[in-house]
């Protein structure tokens, strides 16, 4: 087996992309049985129930690569702060539908291009479930970036609360083209592109869509958040002690 | 997927039908088709009192199906693996459609959905009053499955057939994709068994916190329900509160059994005689203090649903301002 | 009047292809985009369908009950437009 060739920045590259997709799940369920109308509340549940889908497979996959004999579960709650490797993007509170949604096409989007690159991987279980998650991440922007024009070109006050939200999560994008030490040793292997170098395709995406829905993107600033390296913002920890809490309260138990 | 004590009595909605007026033409019609075991639909003529307790029926139950996400949503965050909570989450997102389904199928008698929500948000419908009751551990979701769903299938089961046609296809629909919800809590709860002690008596603790509540979910007994027998009638309650509970009793105490749990009932035993199980007298005290506003969840769950309703407004709203702009710009274009 | 609720719309589904749609609910949207999208998030979680249609409800329309015995009354002595009506010898009576 190819277990033990196995890379750690290739660990880290598939741990990144599984934390990213559990994070933004756990925020997502957090909408279930709250949402402004029952259509969306499914809605809403469908994409966070996509995103532990990928997570699952995503640290199963991790922690095969590792070796060391941790489950999905033992890499989804036991570990600490600073080895998640999610976009900080991801784990920052829902506050209300436009930043909901606004992340969700920010992201999603992001996801779609990284998705498309992943399916010619050089690791075949991920080429594998890019496969799978493409097709969800594809959904994901499409009702998401239909919502932001909803709300960007709707009444005075939902454009207000889009515009504040892209405000507020657009410097939060520029960690996702960061360039990482990680990333170039993947990109050379083959296992997936170095995110850098989405960016362009990215915008490319997004922009218009952002135009639609007559939003003015704001500047590049010198703002930069790191969550991909394991500095998380300070809304992490409370998401973790209350996912974590059962299998830190009773170790080892099965469930 | 919840549905009990539908004969609690509350305001009526006011429903603007097609074609109120009574007849008696119309009404020979009607007690034909329903006498024959025949399907109501929508445009068909029905005497007011039957739409009227359709509506409160089954929007009754579509407030139980939205109230009723909340007590298990209270432990998606908290799942303690990732395949319990996908399956949790989409259990109660399941609720969540069914609501959906029922509320459109009130909407068949003519009354629209925000009407029957502020009926709701405004204290003046109920909902099962199971959902007031406390999550308070991860046992409790095995349980709710198990215990609240068990009863609420076998409430709902007969409904499949009930004579209001758009009623019928929704519970149809209901009852496929529920049947997945009460195994689900099951299986947690045979996990949790085969655990630590810990984790057995956390189970044995939501059993015993749960069981009257549930039994108490088919509704007042036989002979002080209000409208049975007129439902009964009407082909929309087939089986009585009493014989739906007694039938769950005797599911229940031999699934009980294979767990390794015990009811908290010292008068639960098996009548040879009878050929069921007999039970101990039922706290209607309780159960009306609860369905009367005073249980522990009543104030949180309405504010929670009253919250969300509140906080969707704006978006709502413009959602139906985008599509209004849209559509002029067409006009115009056109 | 200024209309608060989101119209409704009746969802059909293909469940696979050779299949008609067939109605299986509806849902509220505010415009056909979203109905669409919502009508596969609440109707096709299971693998239900293929294909999905949604119409506004109040654009459908609908026969009167009233008019059920003009409407389809007259179909029922019809009787030599069903297959069985004719009596064949069993050697062709799969014809």
């Amino acid at each position: 087996m190819t277990q033990q060739m196995t890379s750690p920045e290739h660990i880290e590259y598939v741990l990144r992309l599984g934390d990213n997709a559990l994070i933004l799940g756990q925020r997502l369920s957090e909408w279930c049985g709250h949402a402004p109308v029952l259509e969306e509340d499914m809605a809403l549940a469908n994409m966070s129930l996509d995103l532990i889908g990928q997570a699952r497979m995503l640290l199963t996959h991790a922690g095969r690569l590792e070796g060391r004999g941790r489950d999905e579960d033992q890499l989804a709650f036991l570990r600490t702060e600073p080895n998640y490797r999610n976009l900080t993007l991801c784990e920052l509170p829902n506050q209300d539908f436009a930043r909901t949604m606004v992340r969700n096409f920010l992201y999603s989007s992001f996801q779609k291009l990284l998705w498309e690159r992943l399916m010619t991987s050089s690791d075949a279980e991920l080429a594998a479930i890019a496969a799978k998650s493409i097709k969800e991440a594809r959904y994901h922007a499409q009702h998401a970036g239909d919502w932001v024009i909803r709300l960007g070109d709707g009444t005075a006050e939902s454009h207000a609360r889009a515009q504040g939200a892209l405000d507020y999560l657009w410097p939060y994008t520029a960690e996702f083209f960061a360039a990482t030490p990680v990333d170039d040793t993947v990109a050379a292997a083959g296992v997936g592109p170095a995110w850098s170098e989405l960016e362009t395709a990215w915008e490319a995406l997004v922009l218009p869509v952002l135009a639609e829905a007559t939003l003015t993107v704001p500047a590049r600033t010198p703002f930069r958040s790191y969550g991909k390296f394991g500095r998380h913002s300070e809304h992490m920890g409370h998401l973790l002690a209350e996912m974590q809490i059962m299998q830190r309260t009773y170790p080892g138990a099965q469930w | 997927m919840y549905t009990q004590a539908l004969d609690i009595p509350q305001q009526n909605t006011e429903a603007k039908g097609p074609r109120t007026i009574e007849n008696p033409a119309y009404q020979a019609e009607f007690d034909a088709k329903i006498d024959a075991g025949g399907y109501i639909e929508a445009k068909d003529w029905m005497p007011e009192s039957y739409r009227k307790t359709l509506v409160r029926q089954i929007s009754q139950h579509a407030h139980s199906e939205i109230v009723g996400m909340l007590p298990e949503g209270n432990w998606i965050t908290r799942a303690p693996t990732l395949k319990r909570k996908a399956i949790l989450l989409a259990k109660v997102q399941d609720e969540g459609g069914h609501g959906l389904y029922l509320y459109a199928a009130a909407e068949t008698l003519g009354v629209s959905r925000d009407e029957l929500l502020d009926a709701l948000h405004s204290g003046r419908a109920k909902y099962s009053s199971i959902f007031n009751y406390p999550t308070l551990t991860w046992a409790d979701i095995g349980v709710v499955g198990w215990l609240v769903d068990g009863a609420a299938i076998m409430n709902q089961i007969p409904l499949c057939k009930c004579s209001y046609g758009p009623y019928a296809r929704a519970m149809v629909r209901i009852c496929k994709e529920e049947s997945f919800h009460q195994r689900q809590g099951y299986d947690l709860l045979l996990t949790m068994m085969k655990g630590t002690q810990e984790q057995r008596d956390m189970v044995q603790d939501a059993v015993n916190r749960w069981w009257w509540p549930s039994i108490m979910m088919f509704g007042p007994h036989d002979k002080d329900s209000t409208h049975s027998a007129q439902s009964a009638r009407w082909g929309i309650k087939r089986i009585s509160n009493d014989d739906l509970r007694q039938k769950f009793v005797d599911a229940t105490v031999e699934q009980a059994k294979v767990l390794g749990v015990t009811m908290p009932d010292p008068e639960l035993k098996w009548n040879e005689a009878r050929g069921h199980y007999d039970f101990g007298a039922i706290d209607w005290d309780e159960f009306w203090n609860v369905v009367n506003g005073h249980g522990q969840g009543n104030v949180d769950r309405l504010a929670a649903r009253v919250k969300a309703w509140d906080d969707g407004a704006w978006v709502r709203e413009a959602a139906l301002e985008y599509a209004r702009k849209h559509d002029a710009r067409d006009s115009q274009a056109a | 009047m200024e209309r608060k609720e989101w119209p409704l719309w009746e969802v059909f589904v293909r469940s696979r292809n050779g299949l008609d749609h067939k109605h299986c609910g509806s849902v509220h949207a505010p415009d056909a985009k979203l109905a669409l999208q919502v009508a596969r998030d609440v109707y096709t979680r299971r693998q239900e369908g293929v294909s999905l249609w949604v119409v506004q409800a109040d654009h459908i329309v609908a026969s009167d009950p009233d008019a059920k015995p003009e409407l389809f009354d007259p179909a029922e002595d019809k009787i030599y437009r069903h297959p069985t009506f004719y009596q064949l010898p069993d050697e062709v009576n799969h014809m």
